[in-house]
């Protein structure tokens, strides 16, 4: 597989990483290796393989859905790079 | 008084418990020496006061007769664990300044024990990579690089300082060290492999997600042990891949990492991957005895271009074994060739979905932009470094519409099959016994603009960790090129126990006791 210079940038965008249009090419190029590199996962028989999901052999747990924490707004605000009266501040989403 | 800083923490607890020295004396000897390193690069946030704090209270409980297993000895914590109040960076810019108001379990763990914090350590950004070059921190250079050391002191220079220094009646030490060839540490685990192996702290906290924590410790000639998956909470670590990141001791002896890991380990709601069950006493389990065990020498870790040294040392450790009891039995482990290409999509993925919180909003680095998502992308772009940016867009790749099936379910799938494989080699065997690295440390620049060639260090030890295996690196031996090498031991899920105890039979035969050129405490 080799990735082209429009398909970085999607990836960039997809994964909200300015990528300037200089780089492209070189991230096309280093991307390409390693995709080609795993490539090689074709050669291996899969069929009726099961995809791990957990390397161990037990269920996730649960617990009631309940608040077992809360009342700690400085904490969670703490680092914050910007806050206002106990909220995130961001730029403006809505015209 | 003998050198503190040259102690094991065994030997330092019983040196404790006989009262021949305080925890405070202990540790303001390693904060020395923590000082005395600077030129490694080991540490990114040196708490010198927190540690004299916690090493009076630890004297204080001592007295009183309660002293932890871990009383009063200093240690250094990868700078990826949460530690409430004191900055966390991951290595990264982007958390550069973030100070947890909570703490990781696992080091809260250690602080129940009595465990007295010397400060946080560097790593790889976000605990990517193998060689502790990708740190926003700058790299770590390996004690074990060749240098000359220019010492003075302080106080000689006359001024305010040396006034200070005098007035304290501390000699300030200064060590220049006029480096030839700056070696790597390995990583991502670089700062503890470096601050343990130059012997300023007495052990460190690490996180192994495909060999981070065996890797470094073969690198720097000390032992280093990853625990099953679940074993240690992962609650407050900063997350790189959750289904493979695991926490784990870096010591200089097979005992110290069993007495640290007792601590580590635990059941931890918080967690939902932490595994409900009781913790052994490995330290009792280091028993020396392992008559009638089988080894397993897996055929197809003798890969191509494996220096013959390597080969020789293998050997070696196979012998030793032998020698102690043990039958070697040739297994074979079909998928090892596969190992590291699914690692790196599956570790890839999982890092670009954790990573995904770094987002400008609610905590680290902000860069403005002219809308939301602006803000976002310039945040990322400036924030993360070459190597996470790289694995996350892999991650998103391999995970967008089109290319989920052939490359993330794939790869899971393969991620089963590698798995089988130990699960069938572990009806012929009861340990498996492997080299951890394929070469010695390379030099900081090498390797660095091919990412692939920088992946393979970790060949030997992915497979265990996708199939959430316990595994150790114990020094075995320098190469000919006068640097360490490890050997490593994987067992079966949950069987750490066995795994310490054929180490301790390894570290006793290969009796590795070289030291560094570069030690933070000399005389």
């Amino acid at each position: 597989m080799s990735l082209d210079k429009a398909t970085v940038a999607k990836i960039a965008h997809l994964a909200r990483i300015k990528v300037p249009e200089a780089d492209q090419d070189h991230l096309a190029g280093e991307l390409s290796n390693i995709l080609n590199f795993v490539e090689q996962l074709n050669e291996v028989d899969t069929a009726g393989v099961q995809p791990m999901t957990s390397v161990a052999p037990h269920k996730l747990r649960r617990r009631p859905d309940a608040v077992t924490d809360g009342g700690i707004r400085d904490a969670v605000l703490l680092n914050a790079p910007d806050s206002a009266e106990g909220f995130f501040v961001v730029p403006k989403v809505v015209e | 008084m003998t050198d503190l800083t040259k102690l094991t923490m065994t030997e330092a607890l019983a040196g404790m418990s006989k009262g021949e020295f305080t925890s405070v004396e202990l540790t303001e000897a390693h904060v020395r020496a923590v000082e005395a390193s600077r030129p490694l690069n080991a540490f990114i946030t040196e708490t010198p006061d927190q540690a004299i704090a916690m090493a009076e209270r630890a004297d204080a409980r001592r007295a009183k007769g309660e002293a932890g297993p871990m009383n009063g000895l200093p240690i250094a914590v990868k700078d990826l664990f949460c530690t409430e109040g004191f900055q966390t960076t991951a290595g990264s810019h982007i958390l550069e300044g973030f100070k947890p108001p909570y703490e990781s379990t696992v080091t809260a763990n250690l602080w129940r024990d009595g465990a007295v914090m010397l400060g946080k350590v560097n790593l790889d950004e976000f605990a990517m990579g193998s060689s502790n070059v990708t740190s926003h921190f700058g790299p770590v250079v390996s004690p074990w690089s060749q240098g000359t050391l220019v010492q003075r002191d302080l106080a000689e220079e006359g001024g305010f300082l040396s006034e200070l220094t005098a007035a304290v009646r501390q000699p300030r030490p200064v060590q220049e060290w006029q480096w030839t060839r700056k070696l790597v540490p390995g990583g991502s685990s670089g700062g503890s492999a470096a601050a343990v192996a130059a012997r300023c702290a007495m052990a460190a906290t690490g996180t192994d997600t495909g060999g981070s924590i065996r890797q470094p410790a073969s690198f720097v000639g000390i032992v280093g042990i990853k625990p099953t998956y679940g074993r240690c909470s992962r609650w407050g670590i900063v997350a790189f891949a959750s289904s493979l990141d695991q926490a784990g001791p870096m010591t200089r002896t097979v005992e110290d990492a069993a007495l640290m890991l007792g601590s580590m380990c635990g059941f931890d709601p918080k967690d939902s991957t932490s595994v409900d069950m009781p913790v052994p006493d490995f330290r009792a389990a280091l028993t020396g005895d392992i008559r009638g065990l089988k080894v397993g020498i897996p055929k197809e870790y003798r890969v191509d271009g494996m220096p013959a040294e390597i080969e020789k040392l293998w050997q070696q450790g196979i012998d030793w074994l032998k020698a102690a009891g043990a039958e070697p039995v040739e297994i074979s482990l079909p998928h090892t060739k596969y190992a590291l290409a699914t690692y790196y999509i599956v570790a890839p993925a999982e890092c670009s979905s954790n990573l995904a919180r770094y987002d400008g909003v609610r905590f680290g680095l902000r860069v403005e932009g002219k809308d939301l998502k602006d803000m976002y992308e310039n945040t990322r772009a400036e924030g993360f470094g070459a190597e996470v940016k790289r694995r996350i867009m892999i991650g998103t790749y391999v995970l967008s519409a089109g290319y989920y099936d052939a490359y993330y379910r794939k790869a899971q799938q393969v991620r089963t099959r590698i798995a089988q494989d130990f699960e069938q080699a572990y009806k012929q065997c009861d340990v498996i016994l492997t080299p951890t690295a394929p070469s010695t440390a390379f030099a900081i620049g090498e390797k660095m603009d091919d990412p692939i060639a920088m992946y393979l260090n970790d060949v030997f030890t992915v497979p265990a960790s996708l199939a959430g295996l316990p595994g150790i690196s114990v020094p075995a031996g320098l190469a000919s090129d006068g640097l360490p090498l490890g050997l490593q031991i994987l067992g079966r899920p949950f069987d750490e126990s066995t795994v310490l105890r054929v180490a301790g039979v390894l570290e006793n035969a290969a009796g590795f006791d070289a030291l560094p050129p570069f030690v933070a405490a000399r005389g």
